[in-house]
């Protein structure tokens, strides 16, 4: 565990007991998806319309004739959260321009996992952060397709045994580096871009919250812990976050109008066998591959840093 | 009266959806229905039309742009061809799930491969079971004022369903026609704004698109196929009172010198001016034909058709859509299901042709109905299917 600032135990006292994602969903023990999905909800309030893709957080909120939404919310498909938050958007803004409904601020919130944004759902996003809508973008990662039962995407890390990249005796699991979205969102120059962990609740709340604050697109990048698809007791996933964070696997940083900062610094990063251990998908990974995690790690923090450095002026 | 006006079918389908006031707009271009697309952005960027114009970079995100307008209560309109709506398929079935009153113009253009970007109605009828109420429109001024009509039926409260107007890509689009315009006060007489039963908003909040699990799928799905069955009783009051309004009164089958007709031709979009000239050159030549033009497409007119064709020996029945290993093309195979029950069957000869805008012309229907007479006398009861002016065969 990361040491706690006095600031930010007191700081806990001051989110709101309100719910707006509501308890009784069928998410599994210790999914960390479903508590982001909740920080999110808090962060975002009661004037949200939320489109969500096909997926886990779909699936767990909304057996009919059940809901676990206390505001809007609905889902189209899976690739398309961004391109419906878009309909959604146009359509308020402009029936709000008619005086058709009355005006007020509303966030709007397109949701999905990391096969819906990094794979399946990229198009549509890259089209609703390139025209500019006034929408927060959330993708919750979890690391693989686990609504089908943990099939690799893009997003999955090296290194790691899914459904459809197992550790084989000749391939040893998934052999693709994880691809970075958030990066992907920064190349579209809007004017917000971070990444969070529910690990870290205050800090994800503030950049939802400043996300939400900020006009035109903004993308949220949520690391969540999956223990069913990571094979990780329930009881880890808090800390499997945070030593996602410490080992500098996941940064947490923000893009404020270009300007890189990174927003939890936990000092000298803890070596990445500390984070991988406690996880099955990595069970069978040699020293050499772990070796080979390590640098590339080091490698893109180091990468990061310059970031900060480099768009100190902006 | 409102004006009348020559003007390319595309941009006076672009005023029609003007007059309706829309107020979500998502273009993605295709051809043929570019025109259609270019003329709205003119509007709303000229300021003569009060919408948000949303150029997606798909057209699965225009229909899925069209969904989430339409969530939260705006008048939402999108238009495509071929492989813009096989492309956005998935979405258009959801849409008509989810009860949206989108409405929406195909252009119709062949499905690729091999690639073309001429006409026939292969698009369309890739999405005949897709849930929404499918309309053929058969002249410039038909589009207009189904554009209005569209908006009107989609949107009512025992409705609430999307709609397609199909539109002859070229044929059509592209063709300049004196279009007659309403007036103002006429489209506010006809089309009230949209008031949905259920909207995207933070003060009355709603779940859409909830996960069917299979103890009420079923009943989902009759509950969306019931109200499109139902619809057709709006759609005849909507014409009655568009007819009334403007003065052109419209129905789901239109018939051409059928009542003592012993043949008739069955048409569906552009085709059937055609075969109207093709049938006055018969019947001067003293043959008893008559034609009907399929305007509603689904829910299919299956009443106006028994009534219709009752007293014909033979149909011959226009298809321009291809169902591949199946008994014909899909028109005459809904014909066939309508009269099957009937006592005195007609005789159906069928025809496939005009392909990717293959040209079919008054001497060709005037042919087929000479191979259909001689098809019927020499292979009476034989169900099947014919490609009408394919080389080689």
């Amino acid at each position: 565990m990361g040491m706690l600032e006095p600031t930010n135990i007191y700081a806990y006292k001051l989110i709101t007991k309100k719910d707006y994602f509501a308890p009784g969903h069928r998410a599994c023990q210790g999914c960390a998806e479903a508590l982001a999905v909740r920080l999110v909800a808090k962060a975002l309030g009661r004037d949200t319309i939320v489109a969500s893709a096909t997926g886990c957080m779909e699936i767990i909120s909304s057996p009919f004739p059940f809901t676990s939404w206390r505001v809007p919310w609905i889902h189209v498909a899976f690739e398309n959260a961004a391109a419906v938050a878009s309909g959604a958007e146009a359509g308020m803004k402009v029936l709000m321009r008619k005086g058709k409904v009355p005006k007020k601020k509303i966030t709007f919130l397109a949701m999905a996992g990391d096969g819906g944004t990094s794979d399946i759902g990229i198009q549509a996003l890259s089209g609703a952060l390139e025209r500019g809508h006034n929408f927060i973008y959330v993708c919750y990662d979890n690391e693989a397709y686990m609504n089908t039962g943990i099939q690799r995407s893009s997003s999955t890390p090296f290194g790691a045994s899914t459904t459809t990249s197992p550790a084989g005796k000749v391939v040893p699991g998934q052999i693709t580096w994880k691809k970075n979205v958030p990066e992907i969102a920064a190349a579209h120059n809007i004017p917000y871009v971070a990444t969070a962990c529910p690990s870290y609740p205050i800090d994800l709340i503030e950049k939802v919250k400043k996300a939400a604050k900020i006009k035109g697109p903004a993308y949220v990048h949520i690391l969540s812990v999956c223990p069913t698809g990571w094979r990780l007791p329930p009881a880890l996933s808090i800390k499997a976050g945070r030593l996602a964070v410490e080992t500098g696997v996941f940064p947490l940083y923000e893009v404020e109008h270009g300007r890189y900062r990174i927003t939890v610094d936990t000092g000298k990063l803890r070596p990445v066998k500390d984070y991988l251990k406690i996880q099955g998908r990595f069970r069978h990974l040699d020293e050499t591959m772990i070796t080979k995690i390590q640098e590339r790690v080091v490698e893109e923090y180091e990468k990061l840093k310059k970031k900060v450095t480099f768009t100190e002026g902006v | 009266m409102g004006k009348r006006i020559g003007l390319e079918v595309s941009l006076s389908a672009a005023e029609a959806v003007k007059m309706a006031n829309v107020d979500c707009i998502a273009a993605y271009p295709i051809t043929p229905q570019t025109h259609i697309v270019e003329h709205l952005s003119e509007l709303v960027n000229d300021g003569e039309l009060d919408a948000e114009f949303i150029p997606v970079e798909s057209e699965h995100s225009a229909m899925s742009v069209s969904a989430g307008a339409s969530a939260v209560g705006a008048r939402a309109f999108t238009c495509t061809s071929s492989q813009g709506l096989a492309l956005m398929n998935e979405i258009v079935h959801i849409v008509a799930s989810m009860r949206l009153p989108v409405v929406m113009i195909l252009a119709n253009r062949s499905m690729s491969g091999p690639i073309s970007i001429w006409n026939d109605h292969t698009d369309v009828m890739s999405i005949r079971d897709c849930g929404w109420i499918q309309v053929f429109a058969n002249s410039g001024q038909e589009v207009f004022d189904h554009v209005l009509f569209g908006y009107r039926v989609a949107e009512s409260r025992d409705v609430m369903l999307p709609l397609i107007i199909n539109i002859d890509g070229f044929i059509l689009t592209h063709v300049i026609e004196p279009i007659e315009f309403w007036e103002k006060e006429q489209v506010e007489q006809y089309l009230p704004d949209f008031k949905p039963i259920h909207r995207l908003h933070p003060d009355k909040p709603v779940t859409m698109g909830a996960v069917g699990l299979p103890s009420i799928f079923s009943e989902a799905k009759v509950a969306q196929d019931e109200p499109l069955i139902q619809s057709k009783s709006t759609i005849i009051s909507a014409w009655k009172e568009l007819g009334d309004i403007v003065g052109r009164y419209y129905s789901p089958i239109e018939t051409y010198r059928s009542d003592d007709a012993e043949t008739l031709f069955i048409t569906q979009g552009s085709y059937g001016e055609t075969v109207s000239l093709a049938v006055d050159e018969l019947r001067d030549d003293g043959i008893s034909v008559g034609l009907i033009m399929d305007r509603l497409w689904r829910p299919f007119p299956f009443d106006e058709f028994r009534k219709a064709t009752g007293r014909a020996k033979n149909l011959i029945v226009i298809d321009r859509a291809i169902s591949y290993g199946g008994q014909g093309g899909p028109l005459a195979i809904d014909l066939r299901s309508v009269l099957y029950k009937e006592k005195n069957q007609p005789d159906i000869v069928n025809f496939i042709c005009g392909l990717a805008g293959r040209d079919v012309n008054i001497q060709d229907f005037k042919n087929m109905y000479h191979k259909a007479m001689h098809k019927v006398k020499e292979h009476p009861r034989e169900e099947d299917f014919e490609y009408y002016g394919v080389r080689g065969k």
